[in-house]
C-alpha cells in the first residue's frame, strides 16, 4: 500500500480509541443542567428579595460568574471540567473559568503583560465577535426601524 | 418549595440540552473550546435578533439564560433597547452595556483571584 | 572515528561509554511503576521556585548535579554539554545550566532531543573534539501546558488520544572506556510529515518518523528487529505505537514483543489518567537514563535501540494551519563495546 497523508490518517483513524462519547455526553448534560438549575435558584433567591426578575437573573448570573472563579482559584474546577466537558463550558461559569484561569497562569509574567494583556487569551474571542455580531444585529435593527 | 419544582425542571432539561449540544460538538467535530463559546454567543445573538431565544428564556429561564447562547440572546436585547432609546449610536453602545455586568464581574473576580491564588500541577 | 555506515547511519569505531546517569521526576512520575528509578524526587511541581519555567530549569540542574556526582566528577571535569527541552529557546537547559562553566551545546528536537543530544556528544567524542560530555533534556507538565495548551486551571477535556508530558529531567555523562554501556550507531532521523494536524494525537504524528528511521538503521546495518533484545521509542504512547507496528510490518519489519515506548512505561495507564501515554523530552530521558542504562549496564539488556521521537511544530504554524512535522533519532546503545549483531 503506497503511504499517502490519505491512506495514512485512515490507519490514524483505526488506531486511535474514540472519545467515551455516551459517557462525555451524559456527564455534560447533567453538570450543565445543574449549573442552570444553581442559577435559577438563585434567580428565586433574588427575587424573593425583592429584586425585579430580569435584575435577579442578571445577578444570578454574576453569582456563578464569582463561584467559579472561587473554583478556580481553589484549583477545583479544571477538575470538575474533566468530567463534565461542555456542561462547564457552554454555561456562564466556563467564561469565567477561561479568564480566571488565564489571570492565574499569565501572573507569573507580570501585572500588566501577563496577567492584564493575556487575561483574554481565551475569552477575548468570545467578547470581539459577540459584540460585532450584536453591532451587525442592531444596524439591521435600526435600518428597519427607518422604513 | 414544591411549586418550584417545574421550573427547575425546565432549566434542568433545556440548560443540559444545550451543554450536550456542545459536548457533541466536541467528540464530533475539531472545534476548539475556544471556538464552540464564540460560536455560542454569535448563535445567541442571531437567535435573540429573531426574537426565538427571548421566548426560550420566558420558558426555560436560567436553563436558557445561564449557557452562552443567553450571553448572546443579551447582547441582541441591549442593542434593541438602546437604539429604541437613543437611535443609531445605540448600535454601538447596546452590546457592551447588556454585557457590561457579566465581563466586569468575570475580569474583576479573577483579577482577586489571580491575587490571591497559585495555579497547580492538575490530578 | 566516527564512520558513514550508508546512507544515514554513523557508526562508532571506538564507543563512547556512557560512564554514568541520572533522572529527576516528580508526583505522578514517582506514583508511576517506574518510580523508583528516580535520583530524586521533588512532589511539589514548582520545586522551591516561583514559577514552573524555574522549576524546570531546577531539574535540569540537579539531573546534571547527579549525574556528575554518582560519577565523582566537578563540572570543570565536563568539556560540553548537549542540552535541550521543549520550551522556546530551550531556556530550561540555559538557566539551568547557568553558572555551572560548561560549556553549552544548545539542541532543539521537541521530544527527541535525548536521543539527539547522545548522537552529537557522541560523534564529539569520537572526533577527539572532547574527552567527556554530558547529556541532559527536561520537560514540565505545567510549562507545556502553558506553553502549548492552556493555563493550567483551565478546564478542558483532552481525548484519549493526547498524552500527558512527564515532570522529568534525565542527564548523562559520557566518556571514552571500558565502562558498560557504549553508544555503538546513531541514526539521525528524516523531518517526516503524513499531514496529521491534531495536536492532540502527537503519537500519529510521529510514528511515520519512527518507523522510517528505524527502517534507515536496519538497512544501513543489514541487520533486522530480531537482532535487538528491545527496540525503545521516545513517546509514541499507544496510539502512536500501533501504528509505528503497523507501518513497519507492511515494510517487512515485525517488531511485536521487542517495541516497547518510554511514554508507556513511564506511568500506570489503568491508574494514572494519562490517556495515551507519556510525552516529553524528559521522559524519554528519564527511562532512559534511570532504567535503560542501568539494565544495560547490568547486563540484563545486551542490544537495544533506543529511539526518541519529536514533533518539530509550534503553536504558531499548528495555528496557521501547518500539519506536523516529526523526526526521530536512533541510538544502538549495546552493553559490549564490540560485537553483537552489528560487528563489521
Amino acid at each position: 500500500m503506497e503511504l499517502t497523508p490519505q491512506t495514512y490518517s485512515q490507519l490514524v483513524k483505526e488506531a486511535s480509541p474514540p472519545s467515551p462519547h455516551a459517557k462525555n455526553i451524559s456527564m455534560a448534560f447533567f453538570i450543565g443542567g445543574g449549573i442552570c438549575v444553581l442559577g435559577q435558584a438563585f434567580i428565586y433567591l433574588y427575587m424573593g428579595l425583592g429584586v425585579p426578575k430580569e435584575t435577579a437573573s442578571g445577578m444570578a448570573s454574576i453569582t456563578l460568574v464569582l463561584l467559579a472563579v472561587i473554583l478556580t482559584g481553589l484549583n477545583t474546577y479544571d477538575r470538575i471540567a474533566k468530567v463534565a466537558g461542555a456542561g462547564t463550558l457552554v454555561p456562564i461559569t466556563g467564561f469565567a473559568n477561561s479568564m480566571s484561569a488565564a489571570a492565574l497562569d499569565f501572573k507569573s509574567e507580570g501585572f500588566i503583560l501577563g496577567l492584564g494583556a493575556k487575561m483574554f487569551i481565551i475569552a477575548g474571542p468570545v467578547i470581539v465577535y459577540g459584540i460585532s455580531a450584536s453591532i451587525l444585529y442592531g444596524f439591521v435593527y435600526w435600518l428597519l426601524g427607518q422604513l | 418549595m414544591l411549586e418550584f419544582f417545574p421550573a427547575f425542571l425546565k432549566a434542568f432539561l433545556v440548560g443540559g440540552l444545550l451543554c450536550a449540544i456542545g459536548q457533541l460538538l466536541i467528540d464530533f467535530t475539531k472545534f476548539t473550546p475556544a471556538r464552540i463559546l464564540t460560536g455560542y454567543v454569535v448563535t445567541g445573538v442571531f437567535l435573540g435578533g429573531i426574537g426565538l431565544y427571548p421566548k426560550l428564556v420566558e420558558f426555560a429561564g436560567a436553563g436558557a439564560s445561564v449557557p452562552l447562547l443567553g450571553f448572546g440572546n443579551l447582547l441582541a436585547k441591549g442593542v434593541r433597547d438602546a437604539i429604541d432609546q437613543q437611535g443609531f449610536l445605540g448600535i454601538f453602545t447596546g452590546g457592551f452595556t447588556a454585557a457590561a455586568g457579566g465581563i466586569a464581574a468575570a475580569l474583576f473576580f479573577s483579577l482577586l483571584a489571580a491575587l490571591l491564588f497559585k495555579p497547580k500541577e492538575k490530578n | 572515528m566516527a564512520t558513514r555506515k550508508g546512507r544515514y547511519t554513523i557508526w562508532m569505531e571506538d564507543p563512547p561509554s556512557i560512564i554514568s546517569s541520572a533522572c529527576v521526576g516528580g508526583k505522578m512520575e514517582q506514583e508511576g511503576p517506574l518510580g523508583n528509578i528516580f535520583d530524586l524526587i521533588e512532589r511539589d511541581s514548582y520545586f522551591g521556585q516561583e514559577s514552573w519555567e524555574k522549576a524546570e530549569s531546577k531539574m535540569q540542574s540537579l539531573a546534571v548535579h547527579k549525574a556528575l556526582e554518582k560519577a565523582g566528577l566537578e563540572g570543570d571535569a565536563v568539556d560540553c554539554a548537549f542540552a535541550g527541552d521543549l520550551l522556546n529557546q530551550c531556556i530550561s537547559s540555559t538557566y539551568g545550566l547557568r553558572g555551572m562553566g560548561i560549556p553549552l551545546v544548545g539542541l532543539f528536537g521537541a521530544c527527541s532531543t535525548m536521543a539527539e543530544s547522545l548522537a552529537v556528544a557522541s560523534v564529539f567524542l569520537e572526533a577527539g573534539a572532547i574527552s567527556r560530555g554530558v547529556c541532559c533534556t527536561s520537560s514540565h507538565f505545567c510549562t507545556a501546558e502553558r506553553q502549548f495548551r492552556y493555563p493550567l486551571e483551565y478546564g478542558g477535556q483532552r481525548p484519549p488520544t493526547a498524552q500527558w508530558t512527564a515532570t522529568a529531567s534525565g542527564a548523562a555523562l559520557l566518556a571514552k572506556g571500558e565502562q558498560s554501556p557504549f553508544v555503538r550507531a546513531v541514526t539521525i532521523g528524516t523531518i517526516e510529515d503524513l499531514g496529521v494536524t491534531d495536536a492532540n494525537n502527537m503519537g500519529a504524528a510521529m510514528a511515520p518518523a519512527a518507523a522510517m528511521t528505524l527502517e534507515h538503521f536496519f538497512n544501513d546495518t543489514q541487520t533486522k528487529p530480531e537482532d535487538f533484545d528491545l527496540m525503545v521509542t521516545g513517546d509514541l504512547g499507544r496510539v502512536g505505537s500501533t501504528l509505528l507496528r503497523q507501518l513497519l510490518l507492511e515494510r517487512g519489519y515485525n517488531l511485536e514483543h521487542r517495541q516497547t515506548d518510554c511514554g508507556m512505561m513511564l506511568y500506570n495507564p489503568q491508574e494514572q489518567d494519562v490517556h495515551s501515554g507519556g510525552s516529553g523530552c524528559g521522559c524519554a530521558a528519564s527511562v532512559l537514563c534511570g532504567h535503560l542504562i542501568p539494565l544495560l549496564r547490568a547486563q540484563k539488556l545486551r542490544h537495544i535501540l533506543f529511539m526518541a521521537t519529536g514533533a518539530l511544530m509550534s503553536p504558531t504554524v499548528v495555528q496557521q494551519g501547518e500539519s506536523i512535522a516529526s523526526i526521530a533519532h536512533l541510538i544502538y546503545l549495546s552493553s559490549e563495546k564490540s560485537g553483537g549483531p552489528l560487528s563489521c
